[in-house]
């Protein structure tokens, strides 16, 4: 019964995602805590965070995808929701330090003592429970991108002008950020957290539960995408990216579509801040930087866009890479990415995935012309790429 | 004649671009169940007619009516497509990474808010009548096909039958046999023909065959206003339509 629910509202490739991010949830925390540091198949506790990390930027990605990939608006500003949701977070974080700072104040953060203020700012009020910073995580995104998408879809603003508003709006919120007298720690951001739900985030366990959460938040993503894009609602949004007036001379309201989806996709970003802050230990507001945004764009690209799995791939494979390449090569990395993009625009327009459906579209080609059989008559791509193609 | 007795109804319309008359003063009524050709050299306003009806483009002066009582000049697009009016656009305008069967689905009357459409399940009723759509439009075979595998012409007749999914009480359709085979052509008046006993069709097209198999009504535009109306013969013999458009 439920595995029939699932199955309709996700399709082959997406229901392989979610099993394999349910079992790494569990299996590398194990591996983390239980075998012995001396087995080959133990996870070491910094590798956790980094792939945890990936995957926040994973979800980040996911969330991009879906109004970029199947709706067809090109946010360059998404890194503002994922700060937003970090932010969130931080401010929770902050509160859980306490009496522990260095003026030892048991209310005020550091960063407000040393500017000498006298109390808590209103909007800090309440990030002390945890489950009012976790609905702050989801609920700031969603309003902005609410407020913000109300606006800009209602005045008709799409393609590369939305593409630039969006990105003013991340530059917009950066340059608010670093002021000090905005309340959130300047130039310098949270950081030196303690505690996480009374655990101390420093620690091996807690690491893992947050890599678990993450990989779980990431499979219900990737749920919640599938259900979005199968049903009707996906269908218009497709619609919508491929002829978006012919939308609406059949009757929708376009607007309201990609509202819609535009403060789904914030939330989901809003959550990926929410678990990258604890992770990486800090959030200041570089995060709101937009060339953080474009790197996102370029994720989903090099993954495939339209592609429900594809982002996931692309923001492991591209931020792996900057690892090894900022390790090794500095110098270099950012004409790698550079030249990655030029790669991927130029050579591989549906990304790696749909490189691997085309080659799959070749070798079933071949199979059929082998048995000389007339090709089939449904287009060859359909069958293996369920989702639909990103219009060139 | 009153604007409450007629289907559609455009009294002392204008509307200018940058100083361009676009439609100057174009009057036309429309009644319920008839099927209008509209004939006129390029630039005559036809395709700026259909988007002051749809709602695309404002007019700066003149009514607007449908169905006697509705001011189209009030409404936006998708409000006017609820109201009853489809439109076909001259470029076949499908969903092209969609199949033919989900171009339908998402064509088909019926709620259009968003949270109905992410909840929304496909009744046996809606089923039967794609089924019937796709029968008409002569597409059964293909209905597992991605619409952008479909031949010109196919995709023409998609596009008729995501209007009729529409159930409108209107039809604009612009061009539709442009870039059609012969044969194409003639199923595709035959059809329209068929489409025009339940409902109100205006076509604009060039092709005068296929106006004059269509058999009905013609109205002759010219500079943004109605230079001549009625039988295709009587337009046709008309000096100065011949003078602006059949002569050339």
């Amino acid at each position: 019964m439920i595995t029939q629910w699932f199955f309709t509202h996700v399709d082959r490739r997406g229901g392989i995602a979610i099993a394999l991010l349910v079992a790494i949830a569990f299996l590398v925390p194990l591996s983390n805590l239980l075998l012995p540091e001396t087995s080959p198949l133990h996870i070491p506790t910094y590798l956790v965070s980094l792939i945890g990390k990936y995957l926040t930027y994973a979800l980040l990605a996911v969330a991009l995808d879906l109004v970029w990939g199947f709706c067809g608006i090109l946010s360059l500003g998404h890194g503002a929701f994922f700060a937003l949701g970090g932010y969130a977070m931080g401010m929770y974080l902050m509160r859980q330090i306490g009496p522990r700072g260095v003026y030892a104040d048991p209310v005020l953060p550091d960063f407000m003592v040393f500017l000498n203020w006298k109390e808590l700012p209103w909007f800090w009020h309440g990030f002390d429970n945890f489950w009012f910073a976790a609905l702050m995580v989801v609920l700031v995104p969603g309003a902005l991108a609410f407020g913000f998408g109300w606006l800009a879809f209602r005045s008709r603003v799409t393609g590369v002008y939305l593409s630039i508003i969006t990105q003013a709006l991340t530059y917009a919120l950066l340059l608010a950020f670093f002021r000090n007298d905005m309340g959130f720690g300047g130039n310098n951001g949270l950081t030196d957290f303690k505690d996480i739900l009374g655990f101390n985030i420093q620690a091996g366990t807690t690491r893992s539960m947050l890599f678990a959460a993450t990989a779980l938040f990431l499979a219900l993503a990737v749920f919640v995408s599938s259900f979005i894009i199968r049903s009707k609602l996906g269908k218009v949004l497709v619609g919508v990216r491929d002829a978006e007036s012919r939308m609406r001379f059949l009757g929708y309201r376009v607007d309201r579509y990609k509202l819609f989806v535009w403060t789904i996709s914030a939330m989901m970003a809003g959550i990926a801040g929410a678990l990258y802050v604890p992770q990486v230990g800090i959030i200041n507001p570089s995060e709101f930087e937009p060339a953080n945004s474009i790197e996102a764009v370029i994720w989903v690209a090099v993954g495939g866009r339209g592609t429900i799995i594809g982002p996931i791939i692309g923001a492991v494979l591209v931020n792996f890479g900057k690892t090894y390449f900022t390790a090794a090569f500095p110098e270099i990395w950012l004409f790698a990415l550079g030249a990655l993009f030029i790669i991927v625009t130029l050579f591989l327009p549906k990304g790696i995935l749909g490189l691997y459906g085309s080659w799959r579209t070749k070798l079933a080609d071949r199979a059929a012309r082998k048995k000389d059989s007339a090709p089939p008559p449904v287009a060859a791509e359909n069958v293996h790429l369920p989702e639909p193609q990103a219009a060139e | 004649m009153k604007a409450q007795d007629t289907l559609l109804y455009l009294d002392g319309v204008s509307v200018s671009f940058d100083g361009f008359r676009a439609i100057n003063n174009l009057s036309l009524v429309l009644q319920a169940g008839e099927m209008r050709a509209i004939i006129g050299p390029n630039g005559a306003g036809k395709t700026t007619m259909m988007d002051i009806i749809t709602g695309k483009t404002k007019p700066d002066a003149g009514d607007v009516y449908f169905n006697g009582e509705v001011d189209l000049t009030r409404h936006d697009e998708a409000e006017i497509a609820l109201l009853g009016i489809g439109r076909k656009f001259q470029k076949p305008t499908v969903f092209e990474s969609h199949t033919v069967e989900d171009n339908l689905v998402l064509a088909l009357s019926g709620p259009r808010s968003a949270f109905s459409a992410l909840f929304h399940k496909q009744s046996a009723n809606e089923a039967e009548r794609i089924e019937d759509i796709l029968y008409t439009i002569r597409l059964n075979g293909k209905r597992d096909w991605l619409a952008a595998n479909l031949s010109h012409g196919q995709k023409q007749w998609l596009e008729i039958g995501m209007l009729l999914a529409q159930d409108p009480k209107l039809l604009l359709v612009d061009e539709p046999v442009a870039g059609m085979t012969d044969a194409e052509t003639a199923e595709t008046a035959k059809l329209l023909r068929e489409i025009a006993k339940t409902r109100s069709v205006l076509v604009v097209e060039h092709d005068m065959h296929f106006v004059r198999e269509l058999d009905v009504k013609v109205t002759c535009l010219h500079e943004g206003s109605v230079l001549a109306e009625g039988s295709l013969d009587f337009v046709s013999n008309d000096q100065r339509v011949i003078e602006v458009y059949l002569g050339r």
